[in-house]
């Protein structure tokens, strides 16, 4: 996909990926072998019907394409973007095998934006009010999903949100050179657009309860707050000045524009020399960040080496133009502070790859060598957990592991009318498996409202059937 | 949105909103806080809930101008509006039947002590309320807390007001002449510290509320995290209150400080910005 000049676009935020033009979309999709058994339907978590859209493009009806979509996948202009592709529905493709798979993350993204240029409006079918109400607790990719399809279905949705704005990880921790704003607020207004009430500002655990809600008479609610809690290494010196979690950097950047402070109130601390530790999506996302706000020399310090990063494939191709030095085999072990408990280096472990762990992936082991990197900010980028506030209000809610929610396929939990899908039940994952789930959990919701004892035959907007 | 429904000026740099928040004003309890953002452009800055009526639907907030952030706080009248306001957040204080309760508040510290000063006298302690300031004029609230106190003691380093001294002479004080079951102190961080220094030797129970920089709240940033017997912890969602002897003071101080430049910076800004038109005029 064409990209703005690595040289012009790390000193904005603009966003860097351009998408493909209309010609460029029609030769693309006209690569396309239209395989009798595709494989990049298996490769996508919504099992998009990626042939079909993918046709209609070299029709030329690419309003009719992106009908297609829009049956499995709520957020196209989003997931076009911020989907793993090269791991899903590319990775599938059969044209991949000999040489380059058909970019379908760049048409699909294509379609969306052409609706948005175009100035073309969804028009969506509602079913008439049944007069049930459900609640959505959070208003991520999963939450979003859960409310448009249920008041699709005739529901009458409210989406409680903690923050100040609506979007969830899309908001907070994608950063607008990335995912644009704008993106993301149309499709929270489409979302709106639907009859569904989004309540900012409304932290369900504290404002309100779980069981206040039922005693409003809300027949179910949905759960899906995501996993914000930062992790961190508990190595010496990770509380010193300038060490931030990847998620309040990017949250002071992306959410609260302290990139533009004084402008804005709240500030952020521009490091000259930045180690950002971590190699998934969000390190990368943090990296690129720093350099934007101006950054003479940003390190990746990561423990494994290039085939195990977790990052998009575009993401660490992109932060590499920009200038980003990757510094594989390296594990911090201690931030070292000056008198002022400010950041001055991090001394990491030179790391060597041994037998593959319970991840498949190669298992790092010290070598035995040290090393300093001098540095003035550090930002932890090594993953999300859980977040308490929610799970530990609702009395008995059955949790796994680092406090995520357990579920069934359909995002039942063990108490009845509370549902839950994203990354709060599964671990941080991707915007398309939260909002698969959410697809997912909106039928259970519908059944156990309507008191269907089984799943009901699937209606064409409900088609995805991920089992 | 959030309507200020009142404002009063409690002392020369401190004042108090009356705000219409009915569902947290029903869920506040003591110890709690809220993080507001005043406009679009705001920060968000955590402020603890110095009361709430749950008839009324009302919180107050009280604070002492002394950023930008409260600074602007201050110039809003009855029926301006606050544009986000999330809360209760924060663990409830753990209030129960200690016996002989000692409160001690520095400035605007008396804020978070209000509403515990309250709880602490449902469960029907015997509550010992010490205030400090540097003067009479930035002692907040000394009748509201005298009204539901056993004793208040008032102290200011100028001898404005009360006694003439620091909080924890006045501590001193009332733990050698009485008997002391828990100590709960706020204020700034070297007067709880001064405080845990006092109380640690003699293994008298004593928490902290504690006032990190924060960013969202809930837990999810990070911005706030303290470490607490060499463990990290979230201010937002494990605190804001801890046990004072496990608080690591001196890196929550060199952590307060981190954007001081930047917080001048916004301040004078702020200042000047205010000023223009009317100081021509002056």
């Amino acid at each position: 996909m064409r990209a703005r000049d690595p040289e012009k676009r790390k000193h904005d935020f603009k966003e860097v990926a351009l998408g493909l033009t209309e010609k460029q979309a029609i030769k693309e999709a006209n690569r396309c072998i239209q395989c009798k058994k595709p494989m990049c339907i298996t490769g996508c978590p919504v099992e998009i019907n990626i042939p079909a859209f993918i046709s209609a493009i070299r029709d030329e009806d690419i309003t009719g394409g992106l009908a297609i979509i829009r049956k499995y996948n709520m957020l196209p202009a989003i997931c076009g973007r911020v989907c793993p592709q090269e791991n899903q529905c590319q990775g599938k493709c059969v044209l991949g095998k000999k040489k380059t798979p058909i970019s379908i993350g760049a048409l699909e993204r294509f379609v969306a934006d052409y609706e948005m240029k175009k100035g073309l409006s969804q028009k969506t079918k509602m079913s008439r009010s049944n007069g049930h109400r459900v609640a959505v607790i959070g208003a991520g990719p999963a939450g979003l999903t859960v409310a448009a399809d249920l008041a699709r279905h005739g529901y009458k949705i409210t989406i409680f949100e903690a923050l100040h704005e609506a979007g969830g990880v899309l908001t907070y921790g994608i950063p607008e050179f990335r995912l644009p704003q704008k993106i993301i607020d149309r499709e929270v207004e489409y979302v709106k657009s639907l009859g569904v009430e989004i309540k900012l500002n409304w932290v369900i655990g504290r404002t309100q309860t779980v069981d206040e809600l039922f005693g409003e008479g809300y027949k179910a609610v949905f759960v899906g707050v995501g996993a914000g809690s930062p992790r961190y290494m508990n190595i010496p010196g990770e509380n010193l000045n300038n060490v931030y979690f990847a998620s309040e950097y990017l949250t002071r950047v992306n959410l609260l524009k302290a990139n533009q402070f004084p402008k804005y109130d709240t500030p952020v601390k521009r490091g000259k020399q930045v180690a950002v530790v971590g190699a998934g999506n969000v390190a990368m996302d943090a990296a690129r960040t720093a350099a934007r706000l101006g950054a003479e020399k940003v390190y990746i310090v990561y423990r494994r080496t290039r085939t195990e990063m977790p990052a998009r494939l575009e993401e660490v191709e992109h932060a590499h133009e920009e200038g980003i030095e990757l510094l594989f085999l390296s594990s911090p072990k201690e931030i070292i502070g000056d008198e002022r408990g400010h950041v001055k280096a991090i001394r990491c472990d030179a790391m060597k790859l041994c037998e593959p762990d319970a991840s498949g992936r190669k298992r790092p082991e010290c070598s035995g060598d040290e090393f300093i990197l001098e540095v003035d900010q550090v930002l932890m980028a090594i993953g999300q957990a859980s977040n308490p506030i929610l799970t530990k209000s609702v009395k008995g809610l059955k949790l796994w592991g680092a406090g995520y929610i357990e579920v069934d396929e359909e995002g039942r939990t063990n108490l009845p009318g509370i549902f839950a899908g994203g990354d709060i039940a599964t671990g941080a994952a991707t915007v398309i498996s939260a909002m698969g789930a959410g697809k997912r959990a909106a039928r259970a919701i519908d059944d156990y409202v309507m008191g269907r004892k089984k799943a009901k035959s699937k209606e064409p907007e409900l088609a995805e059937s991920k089992k | 949105m959030f309507k200020v429904l009142n404002k009063e000026t409690v002392a020369p740099q401190v004042d108090a909103l009356i705000v219409d928040a009915p569902y947290i004003a029903g869920h506040a309890k003591a110890g709690n806080f809220i993080v507001l953002r005043i406009h679009e452009k705001g920060e968000r800055i955590p402020l603890t809930i110095a009361d709430s009526d749950l008839d009324k639907g009302t919180i107050t907030l009280l604070f002492q101008k002394i950023g930008k952030t409260t600074e602007e706080l201050g110039t809003l009248k009855k029926g301006d509006k606050i544009r986000d306001i999330a809360g209760p957040l924060g663990h409830d204080t753990p209030v129960k039947k200690y016996g002989h309760a000692v409160l001690v508040g520095g400035g605007i510290g008396s804020a978070t002590l209000f509403p515990i000063l309250k709880a602490l006298k449902e469960k029907r302690n015997k509550v010992t309320v010490i205030l400090g300031a540097r003067n009479k004029e930035l002692l907040v609230w000394e009748e509201r807390f005298a009204e539901y106190a056993d004793k208040t003691i008032l102290t200011t380093d100028d001898g404005s007001s009360g006694k003439k001294g620091l909080v924890t002479e006045a501590l001193k004080e009332v733990a050698d002449s009485t008997k002391v079951d828990v100590v709960l102190a706020v204020g700034p961080i070297r007067m709880m510290q001064a405080v845990a220094e006092l109380t640690r030797p003699f293994n008298l129970k004593t928490y902290v509320s504690l006032n990190p920089v924060m960013v969202e709240g809930t837990g999810m940033c990070g911005a706030c995290r303290v470490s607490i017997a060499g463990k990290t912890k979230f201010a937002c969602i494990d605190g804001p209150e801890f046990d004072a002897h496990d608080v690591d003071f001196e890196e929550i101080a060199h952590r307060l400080n981190f954007y001081k430049d930047e917080e001048a910076e916004s301040l004078e800004k702020f200042k000047k910005k205010k000023c223009k038109g009317k100081c021509k005029k002056q």
